[in-house]
């Protein structure tokens, strides 16, 4: 069983809805570890030896935060910057991160349909987060098909509520090392993102893409019970 | 009594007039002490006579306090990196000037002793000449005047072995003289002894200067330091250099070398600045004398009589000296500029000729019909180099020169100033000046205290004692070079005086002002000090922030709102600055100034939010155009 170190960056977490919900929903257990950064370092001073020793400590690395400008919030990035030094991250002599894996998961107030060729994003999440699969590549981990809630700014309570379950049982099966059965794909998402593209301008307000029941993982994900052990006690 | 006030009341309003007009005119105030020197001697108005001599011999003095003071901001390991120069280029231009000016001697049918004892006096330049005029024009710290430091400085120690050389060159022709000695140069208390105990005789003497230096006199500073009594600690300074002089005088030692000494053993003393600024002014006041006497001392009878020979020699062994000079620079590696500025300061004869030409009239070595017209000649050759420098900056060197610009060289050598300056070294201070040093930034420090300063300076800290309130002491501390000075002084009144004397004589300088409360604060910005630390507010929001943390806030949350609050106090002061200067007569006393200036603090802070919205954060307005109406959703609803 792996070992599950989730890297939470939120600046703004007392107006959070959908990862207020996550962080609360995450199983709780001795595999499982929630690094809150804006928490830690609120002005900016990252502990990179700290943060050294945790990546060294851990089997898996989950980048968790909102979609900012198609990107991660600053202090996320600032951690990429100080902590992934060369010659240990990466470079010749840097492989203290390899056969490690990554998983980032976010929240997004576009809809799926925005993300992809013909819609009003142009491009989809995979395509925008490319630059943290390379980081993650670079340092020899493995990538993850990314996890993602779209369309956040149309969730209800009871959605929210249900991606809160989803994350749970997400975050059992990387402590179960699910991904191990997973098929690469350079484009899959962690789930279901099957509606059509919706083309420029944004739609008013698209039909039925709010998951009125606990959203699909995708393809080989679990939707199962999270491990008994990372269990809240 | 009245002779001697008269006196000085002539030199003295000499000086007030004559340099003045000569810095207006560009020319230097060496060049203003010796004319002034000239139009009081007895050839012109008259007012000084043959008493001139001795007030040369009494000026003298202030060469050896320039040395000290020299000394003093050469530490030992720069000492040590010019020895290549110093032995290399001194012992060379000593020798080959000798050899030339002997060769002329000879030329003209002086006896080959007379000709090298001429040749060898005449070898020696100018140091007080040299190096004020150089200091005063900033030219010090170039490679060319730092090479005709160097030089100078072999030539101070040469003196020692031409002493003893001089006697030895007596043919006895001119005995009739020898044996009106006393002068102290003459009749070291050694002289009876055999060789060998001269010279331990003089090292002890040097070891006394420089193990005393390291030893017995920090101490001794340190005690009357704690005493904070100034005029006391000045009577000190000039006690230790007289002391060492009269030692040196003792052994038969120039006394300006022995004071050089002493300065460099105490150049990396805390005591450095201060010892600097109490002896400079007594330095300054002297070497003017000396430049009027030897303006005095010109006998202008003697020159009308003998004007082609004195003329003669005087130009002729400047030509010579100035030929060996260049040959030197060239070899030494300089080029353009420095070469230049080299070779046109050091061609002239200097103020060891005077003692020198005495004692070899008294040793019987030289009869006065040579020695006559020789001072002359020297006297004149001293009036000259400021006009040569002047001639070279003006005229030679921007023609002929290379734009090799000194001034490009980086100051890494002689004075190199500090680039930040900490007046004061409290608590306050010392955490300034240690994040500076985390970072490799190069601080002088001033501290008023002599305890604290010899406690950090055990922990390797380069801390001065000193009072940062004066101007003189913040000149030599560096305040014309540094970028910036923090002052961490510990009373709102003290902060201020510096600030006025910064304001006032280095506008160059940045100010970082500690504050101690929010009115002080107030009255530095309107000082005009751009950067003002009110020393409670960072700890009061440091305070604060955890204090938001604790009770459950995010600490990125906190965080900001404490930068949102400092800012907007700044921006508070501000504000405040301008109403109380229009309202100040209405306010009756300070207390109610300060109860009006806290409410209308408070009254901002409430019309504020204290920086709550950080509107690129906020969701809501997203949710509202793109969302389902249920923009107030809370997820814990739900459950
Ligand atoms: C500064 C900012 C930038 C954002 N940029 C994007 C974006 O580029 N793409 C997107 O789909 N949503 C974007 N959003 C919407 C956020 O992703 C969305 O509000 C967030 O995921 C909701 O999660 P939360 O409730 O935990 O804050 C942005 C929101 C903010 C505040």
């Amino acid at each position: 069983m792996a070992r599950v170190l989730i890297l939470f960056a939120h600046p703004v977490l007392e107006k959070s809805r959908v990862h207020r919900r996550l962080v609360a929903a995450t199983p709780r257990s001795e595999r499982v570890t929630v690094h809150d950064l804006y928490e830690e370092y609120p002005d900016f001073d990252i502990d990179v030896a700290r943060e050294q020793r945790l990546l060294l400590d851990h089997d898996v690395i989950v980048f968790q935060h909102p979609l900012y400008w198609y990107s991660g919030p600053p202090l996320l990035k600032e951690w990429l910057d100080l902590v992934l030094e060369h010659g240990w991250a990466y470079g010749s002599e840097g492989d203290a991160l390899h056969g490690k894996v990554v998983l980032q998961a976010i929240s997004a107030g576009g809809h799926a349909s925005a993300y992809c060729e013909e819609g009003y994003n142009r491009w989809t999440i995979r395509q925008y987060l490319r630059p943290f699969e390379g980081t993650a590549r670079l340092c020899g981990m493995t990538y993850l098909p990314p996890w993602v809630v779209f369309g956040t700014h149309r969730l209800g309570a009871s959605d929210i509520e249900a991606w809160g379950e989803a994350w749970s049982r997400t975050v059992g099966w990387l402590v179960d090392e699910g991904w191990r059965d997973l098929e690469p794909d350079p484009n899959a998402l962690l789930v279901e993102g099957a509606e059509e593209c919706a083309p420029w301008p944004p739609p008013g307000v698209p039909e039925g893409v709010q998951p009125e029941r606990a959203p699909n993982i995708a393809r080989n994900a679990p939707v199962g019970d999270v491990p008994s052990e990372s269990r809240e006690p | 009594m009245d002779a001697f006030l008269t006196q000085a009341f002539v030199y003295l309003l000499a000086a007030v007039v004559a340099v003045p007009i000569a810095k207006r005119l560009g020319l230097g105030s060496v060049l203003g002490y010796l004319i002034a020197g000239i139009v009081i001697g007895p050839d012109v108005l008259g007012f000084v006579g043959s008493e001139g001599q001795d007030v040369l011999h009494f000026a003298e003095f202030g060469v050896v306090l320039m040395l000290f003071v020299i000394g003093l901001e050469l530490e030992p390991s720069l000492l040590w990196r010019l020895r290549g120069p110093i032995l290399g280029m001194g012992g060379l231009q000593v020798s080959l000037s000798t050899a030339a000016i002997t060769g002329g001697g000879l030329a003209f049918g002086l006896p080959w002793n007379e000709a090298l004892a001429v040749g060898m006096i005449l070898a020696l330049s100018s140091t007080a000449i040299v190096l004020q005029t150089l200091g005063e024009k900033g030219q010090l710290e170039t490679s060319g005047g730092r090479s005709a430091f160097s030089v100078l400085l072999f030539q101070d120690i040469a003196v020692i072995p031409m002493l003893a050389l001089l006697p030895l060159l007596g043919s006895g022709s001119h005995g009739a003289e020898a044996g009106e000695s006393g002068h102290a140069e003459s009749a070291s208390m050694l002289a009876g002894l055999p060789g060998w105990a001269q010279t331990l005789a003089v090292l002890g003497a040097v070891a006394i200067i420089v193990v005393g230096g390291r030893y017995l006199i920090r101490p001794l500073l340190r005690a009357i330091a704690r005493t904070r009594s100034r005029e006391v600690f000045t009577a000190m300074a000039l006690t230790l250099v007289i002391g060492i002089a009269l030692l040196m005088q003792l052994v038969g030692l120039s006394a300006a070398l022995g004071t050089f000494l002493a300065g460099v053993v105490l150049a990396t003393s805390e005591y450095r600045h201060e010892l600097e600024s109490n002896i400079d002014p007594f330095k300054g006041l002297l070497l003017g004398l000396f430049f009027l006497a030897v303006g005095a001392s010109i006998d202008f009878g003697l020159i009308a009589e003998q004007t082609g020979t004195i003329v003669g020699i005087a130009l002729g062994v400047m030509l010579l000296k100035f030929l060996v000079l260049f040959v030197l620079a060239k070899g030494f590696g300089l080029r353009g500029d420095p070469a230049l500025l080299f070779s046109f300061a050091l061609p002239q004869m200097g103020e060891f000729a005077f003692v020198l030409f005495s004692f070899a009239t008294q040793e019987g070595v030289l009869g006065s019909e040579i020695v006559d017209p020789l001072v002359a000649a020297v006297a004149i050759s001293m009036a000259l180099t400021p006009l040569l420098l002047l001639v070279n900056d003006r005229v030679i060197r921007p023609r002929f020169g290379t734009k090799e610009s000194e001034e490009t060289r980086p100051m890494d050598d002689m004075h190199a100033g500090a680039r930040v300056l900490i007046a004061g070294f409290g608590y306050f201070g010392a955490t300034v000046g240690r994040l500076l040093r985390a970072k490799n930034v190069e601080t002088t420090v001033l501290e008023y205290d002599s305890d604290r300063v010899d406690l950090l300076r055990d922990m390797g800290l380069e801390v001065y004692y000193g009072d940062a309130t004066r101007e003189d002491l913040l000149e030599i501390a560096g305040a014309r070079k540094a970028r910036l000075i923090v002052i961490a002084l510990p009373t709102p009144e003290m902060t201020m005086d510096v600030v006025r004397t910064v304001q006032k004589h280095f506008p160059e300088l940045e100010v970082f002002a500690r504050a101690f409360d929010w009115p002080d604060a107030v009255d530095l910005r309107e000082a005009g000090v751009d950067h003002v630390y009110w020393q409670s507010l960072d700890t009061a929001m440091r305070a604060g922030r955890d204090v938001l943390s604790e009770l459950g806030f995010r600490a990125y949350a906190a965080q900001r709102a404490t930068r949102t609050f400092v800012r907007l106090d700044q921006e508070s002061m501000e504000a405040l600055m301008g109403v109380e200067r229009d309202d100040r007569s209405v306010y009756v006393s300070v207390a109610r100034e300060r109860i009006e200036n806290l409410e209308r603090v408070l009254r901002r802070d409430i019309e504020s939010d204290g920086g709550a919205r950080d509107l690129g954060w906020d969701p809501d307005s997203l949710r509202t155009e793109y969302g389902d109406g249920d923009a107030s959703g809370d997820p814990a609803a739900a459950s």
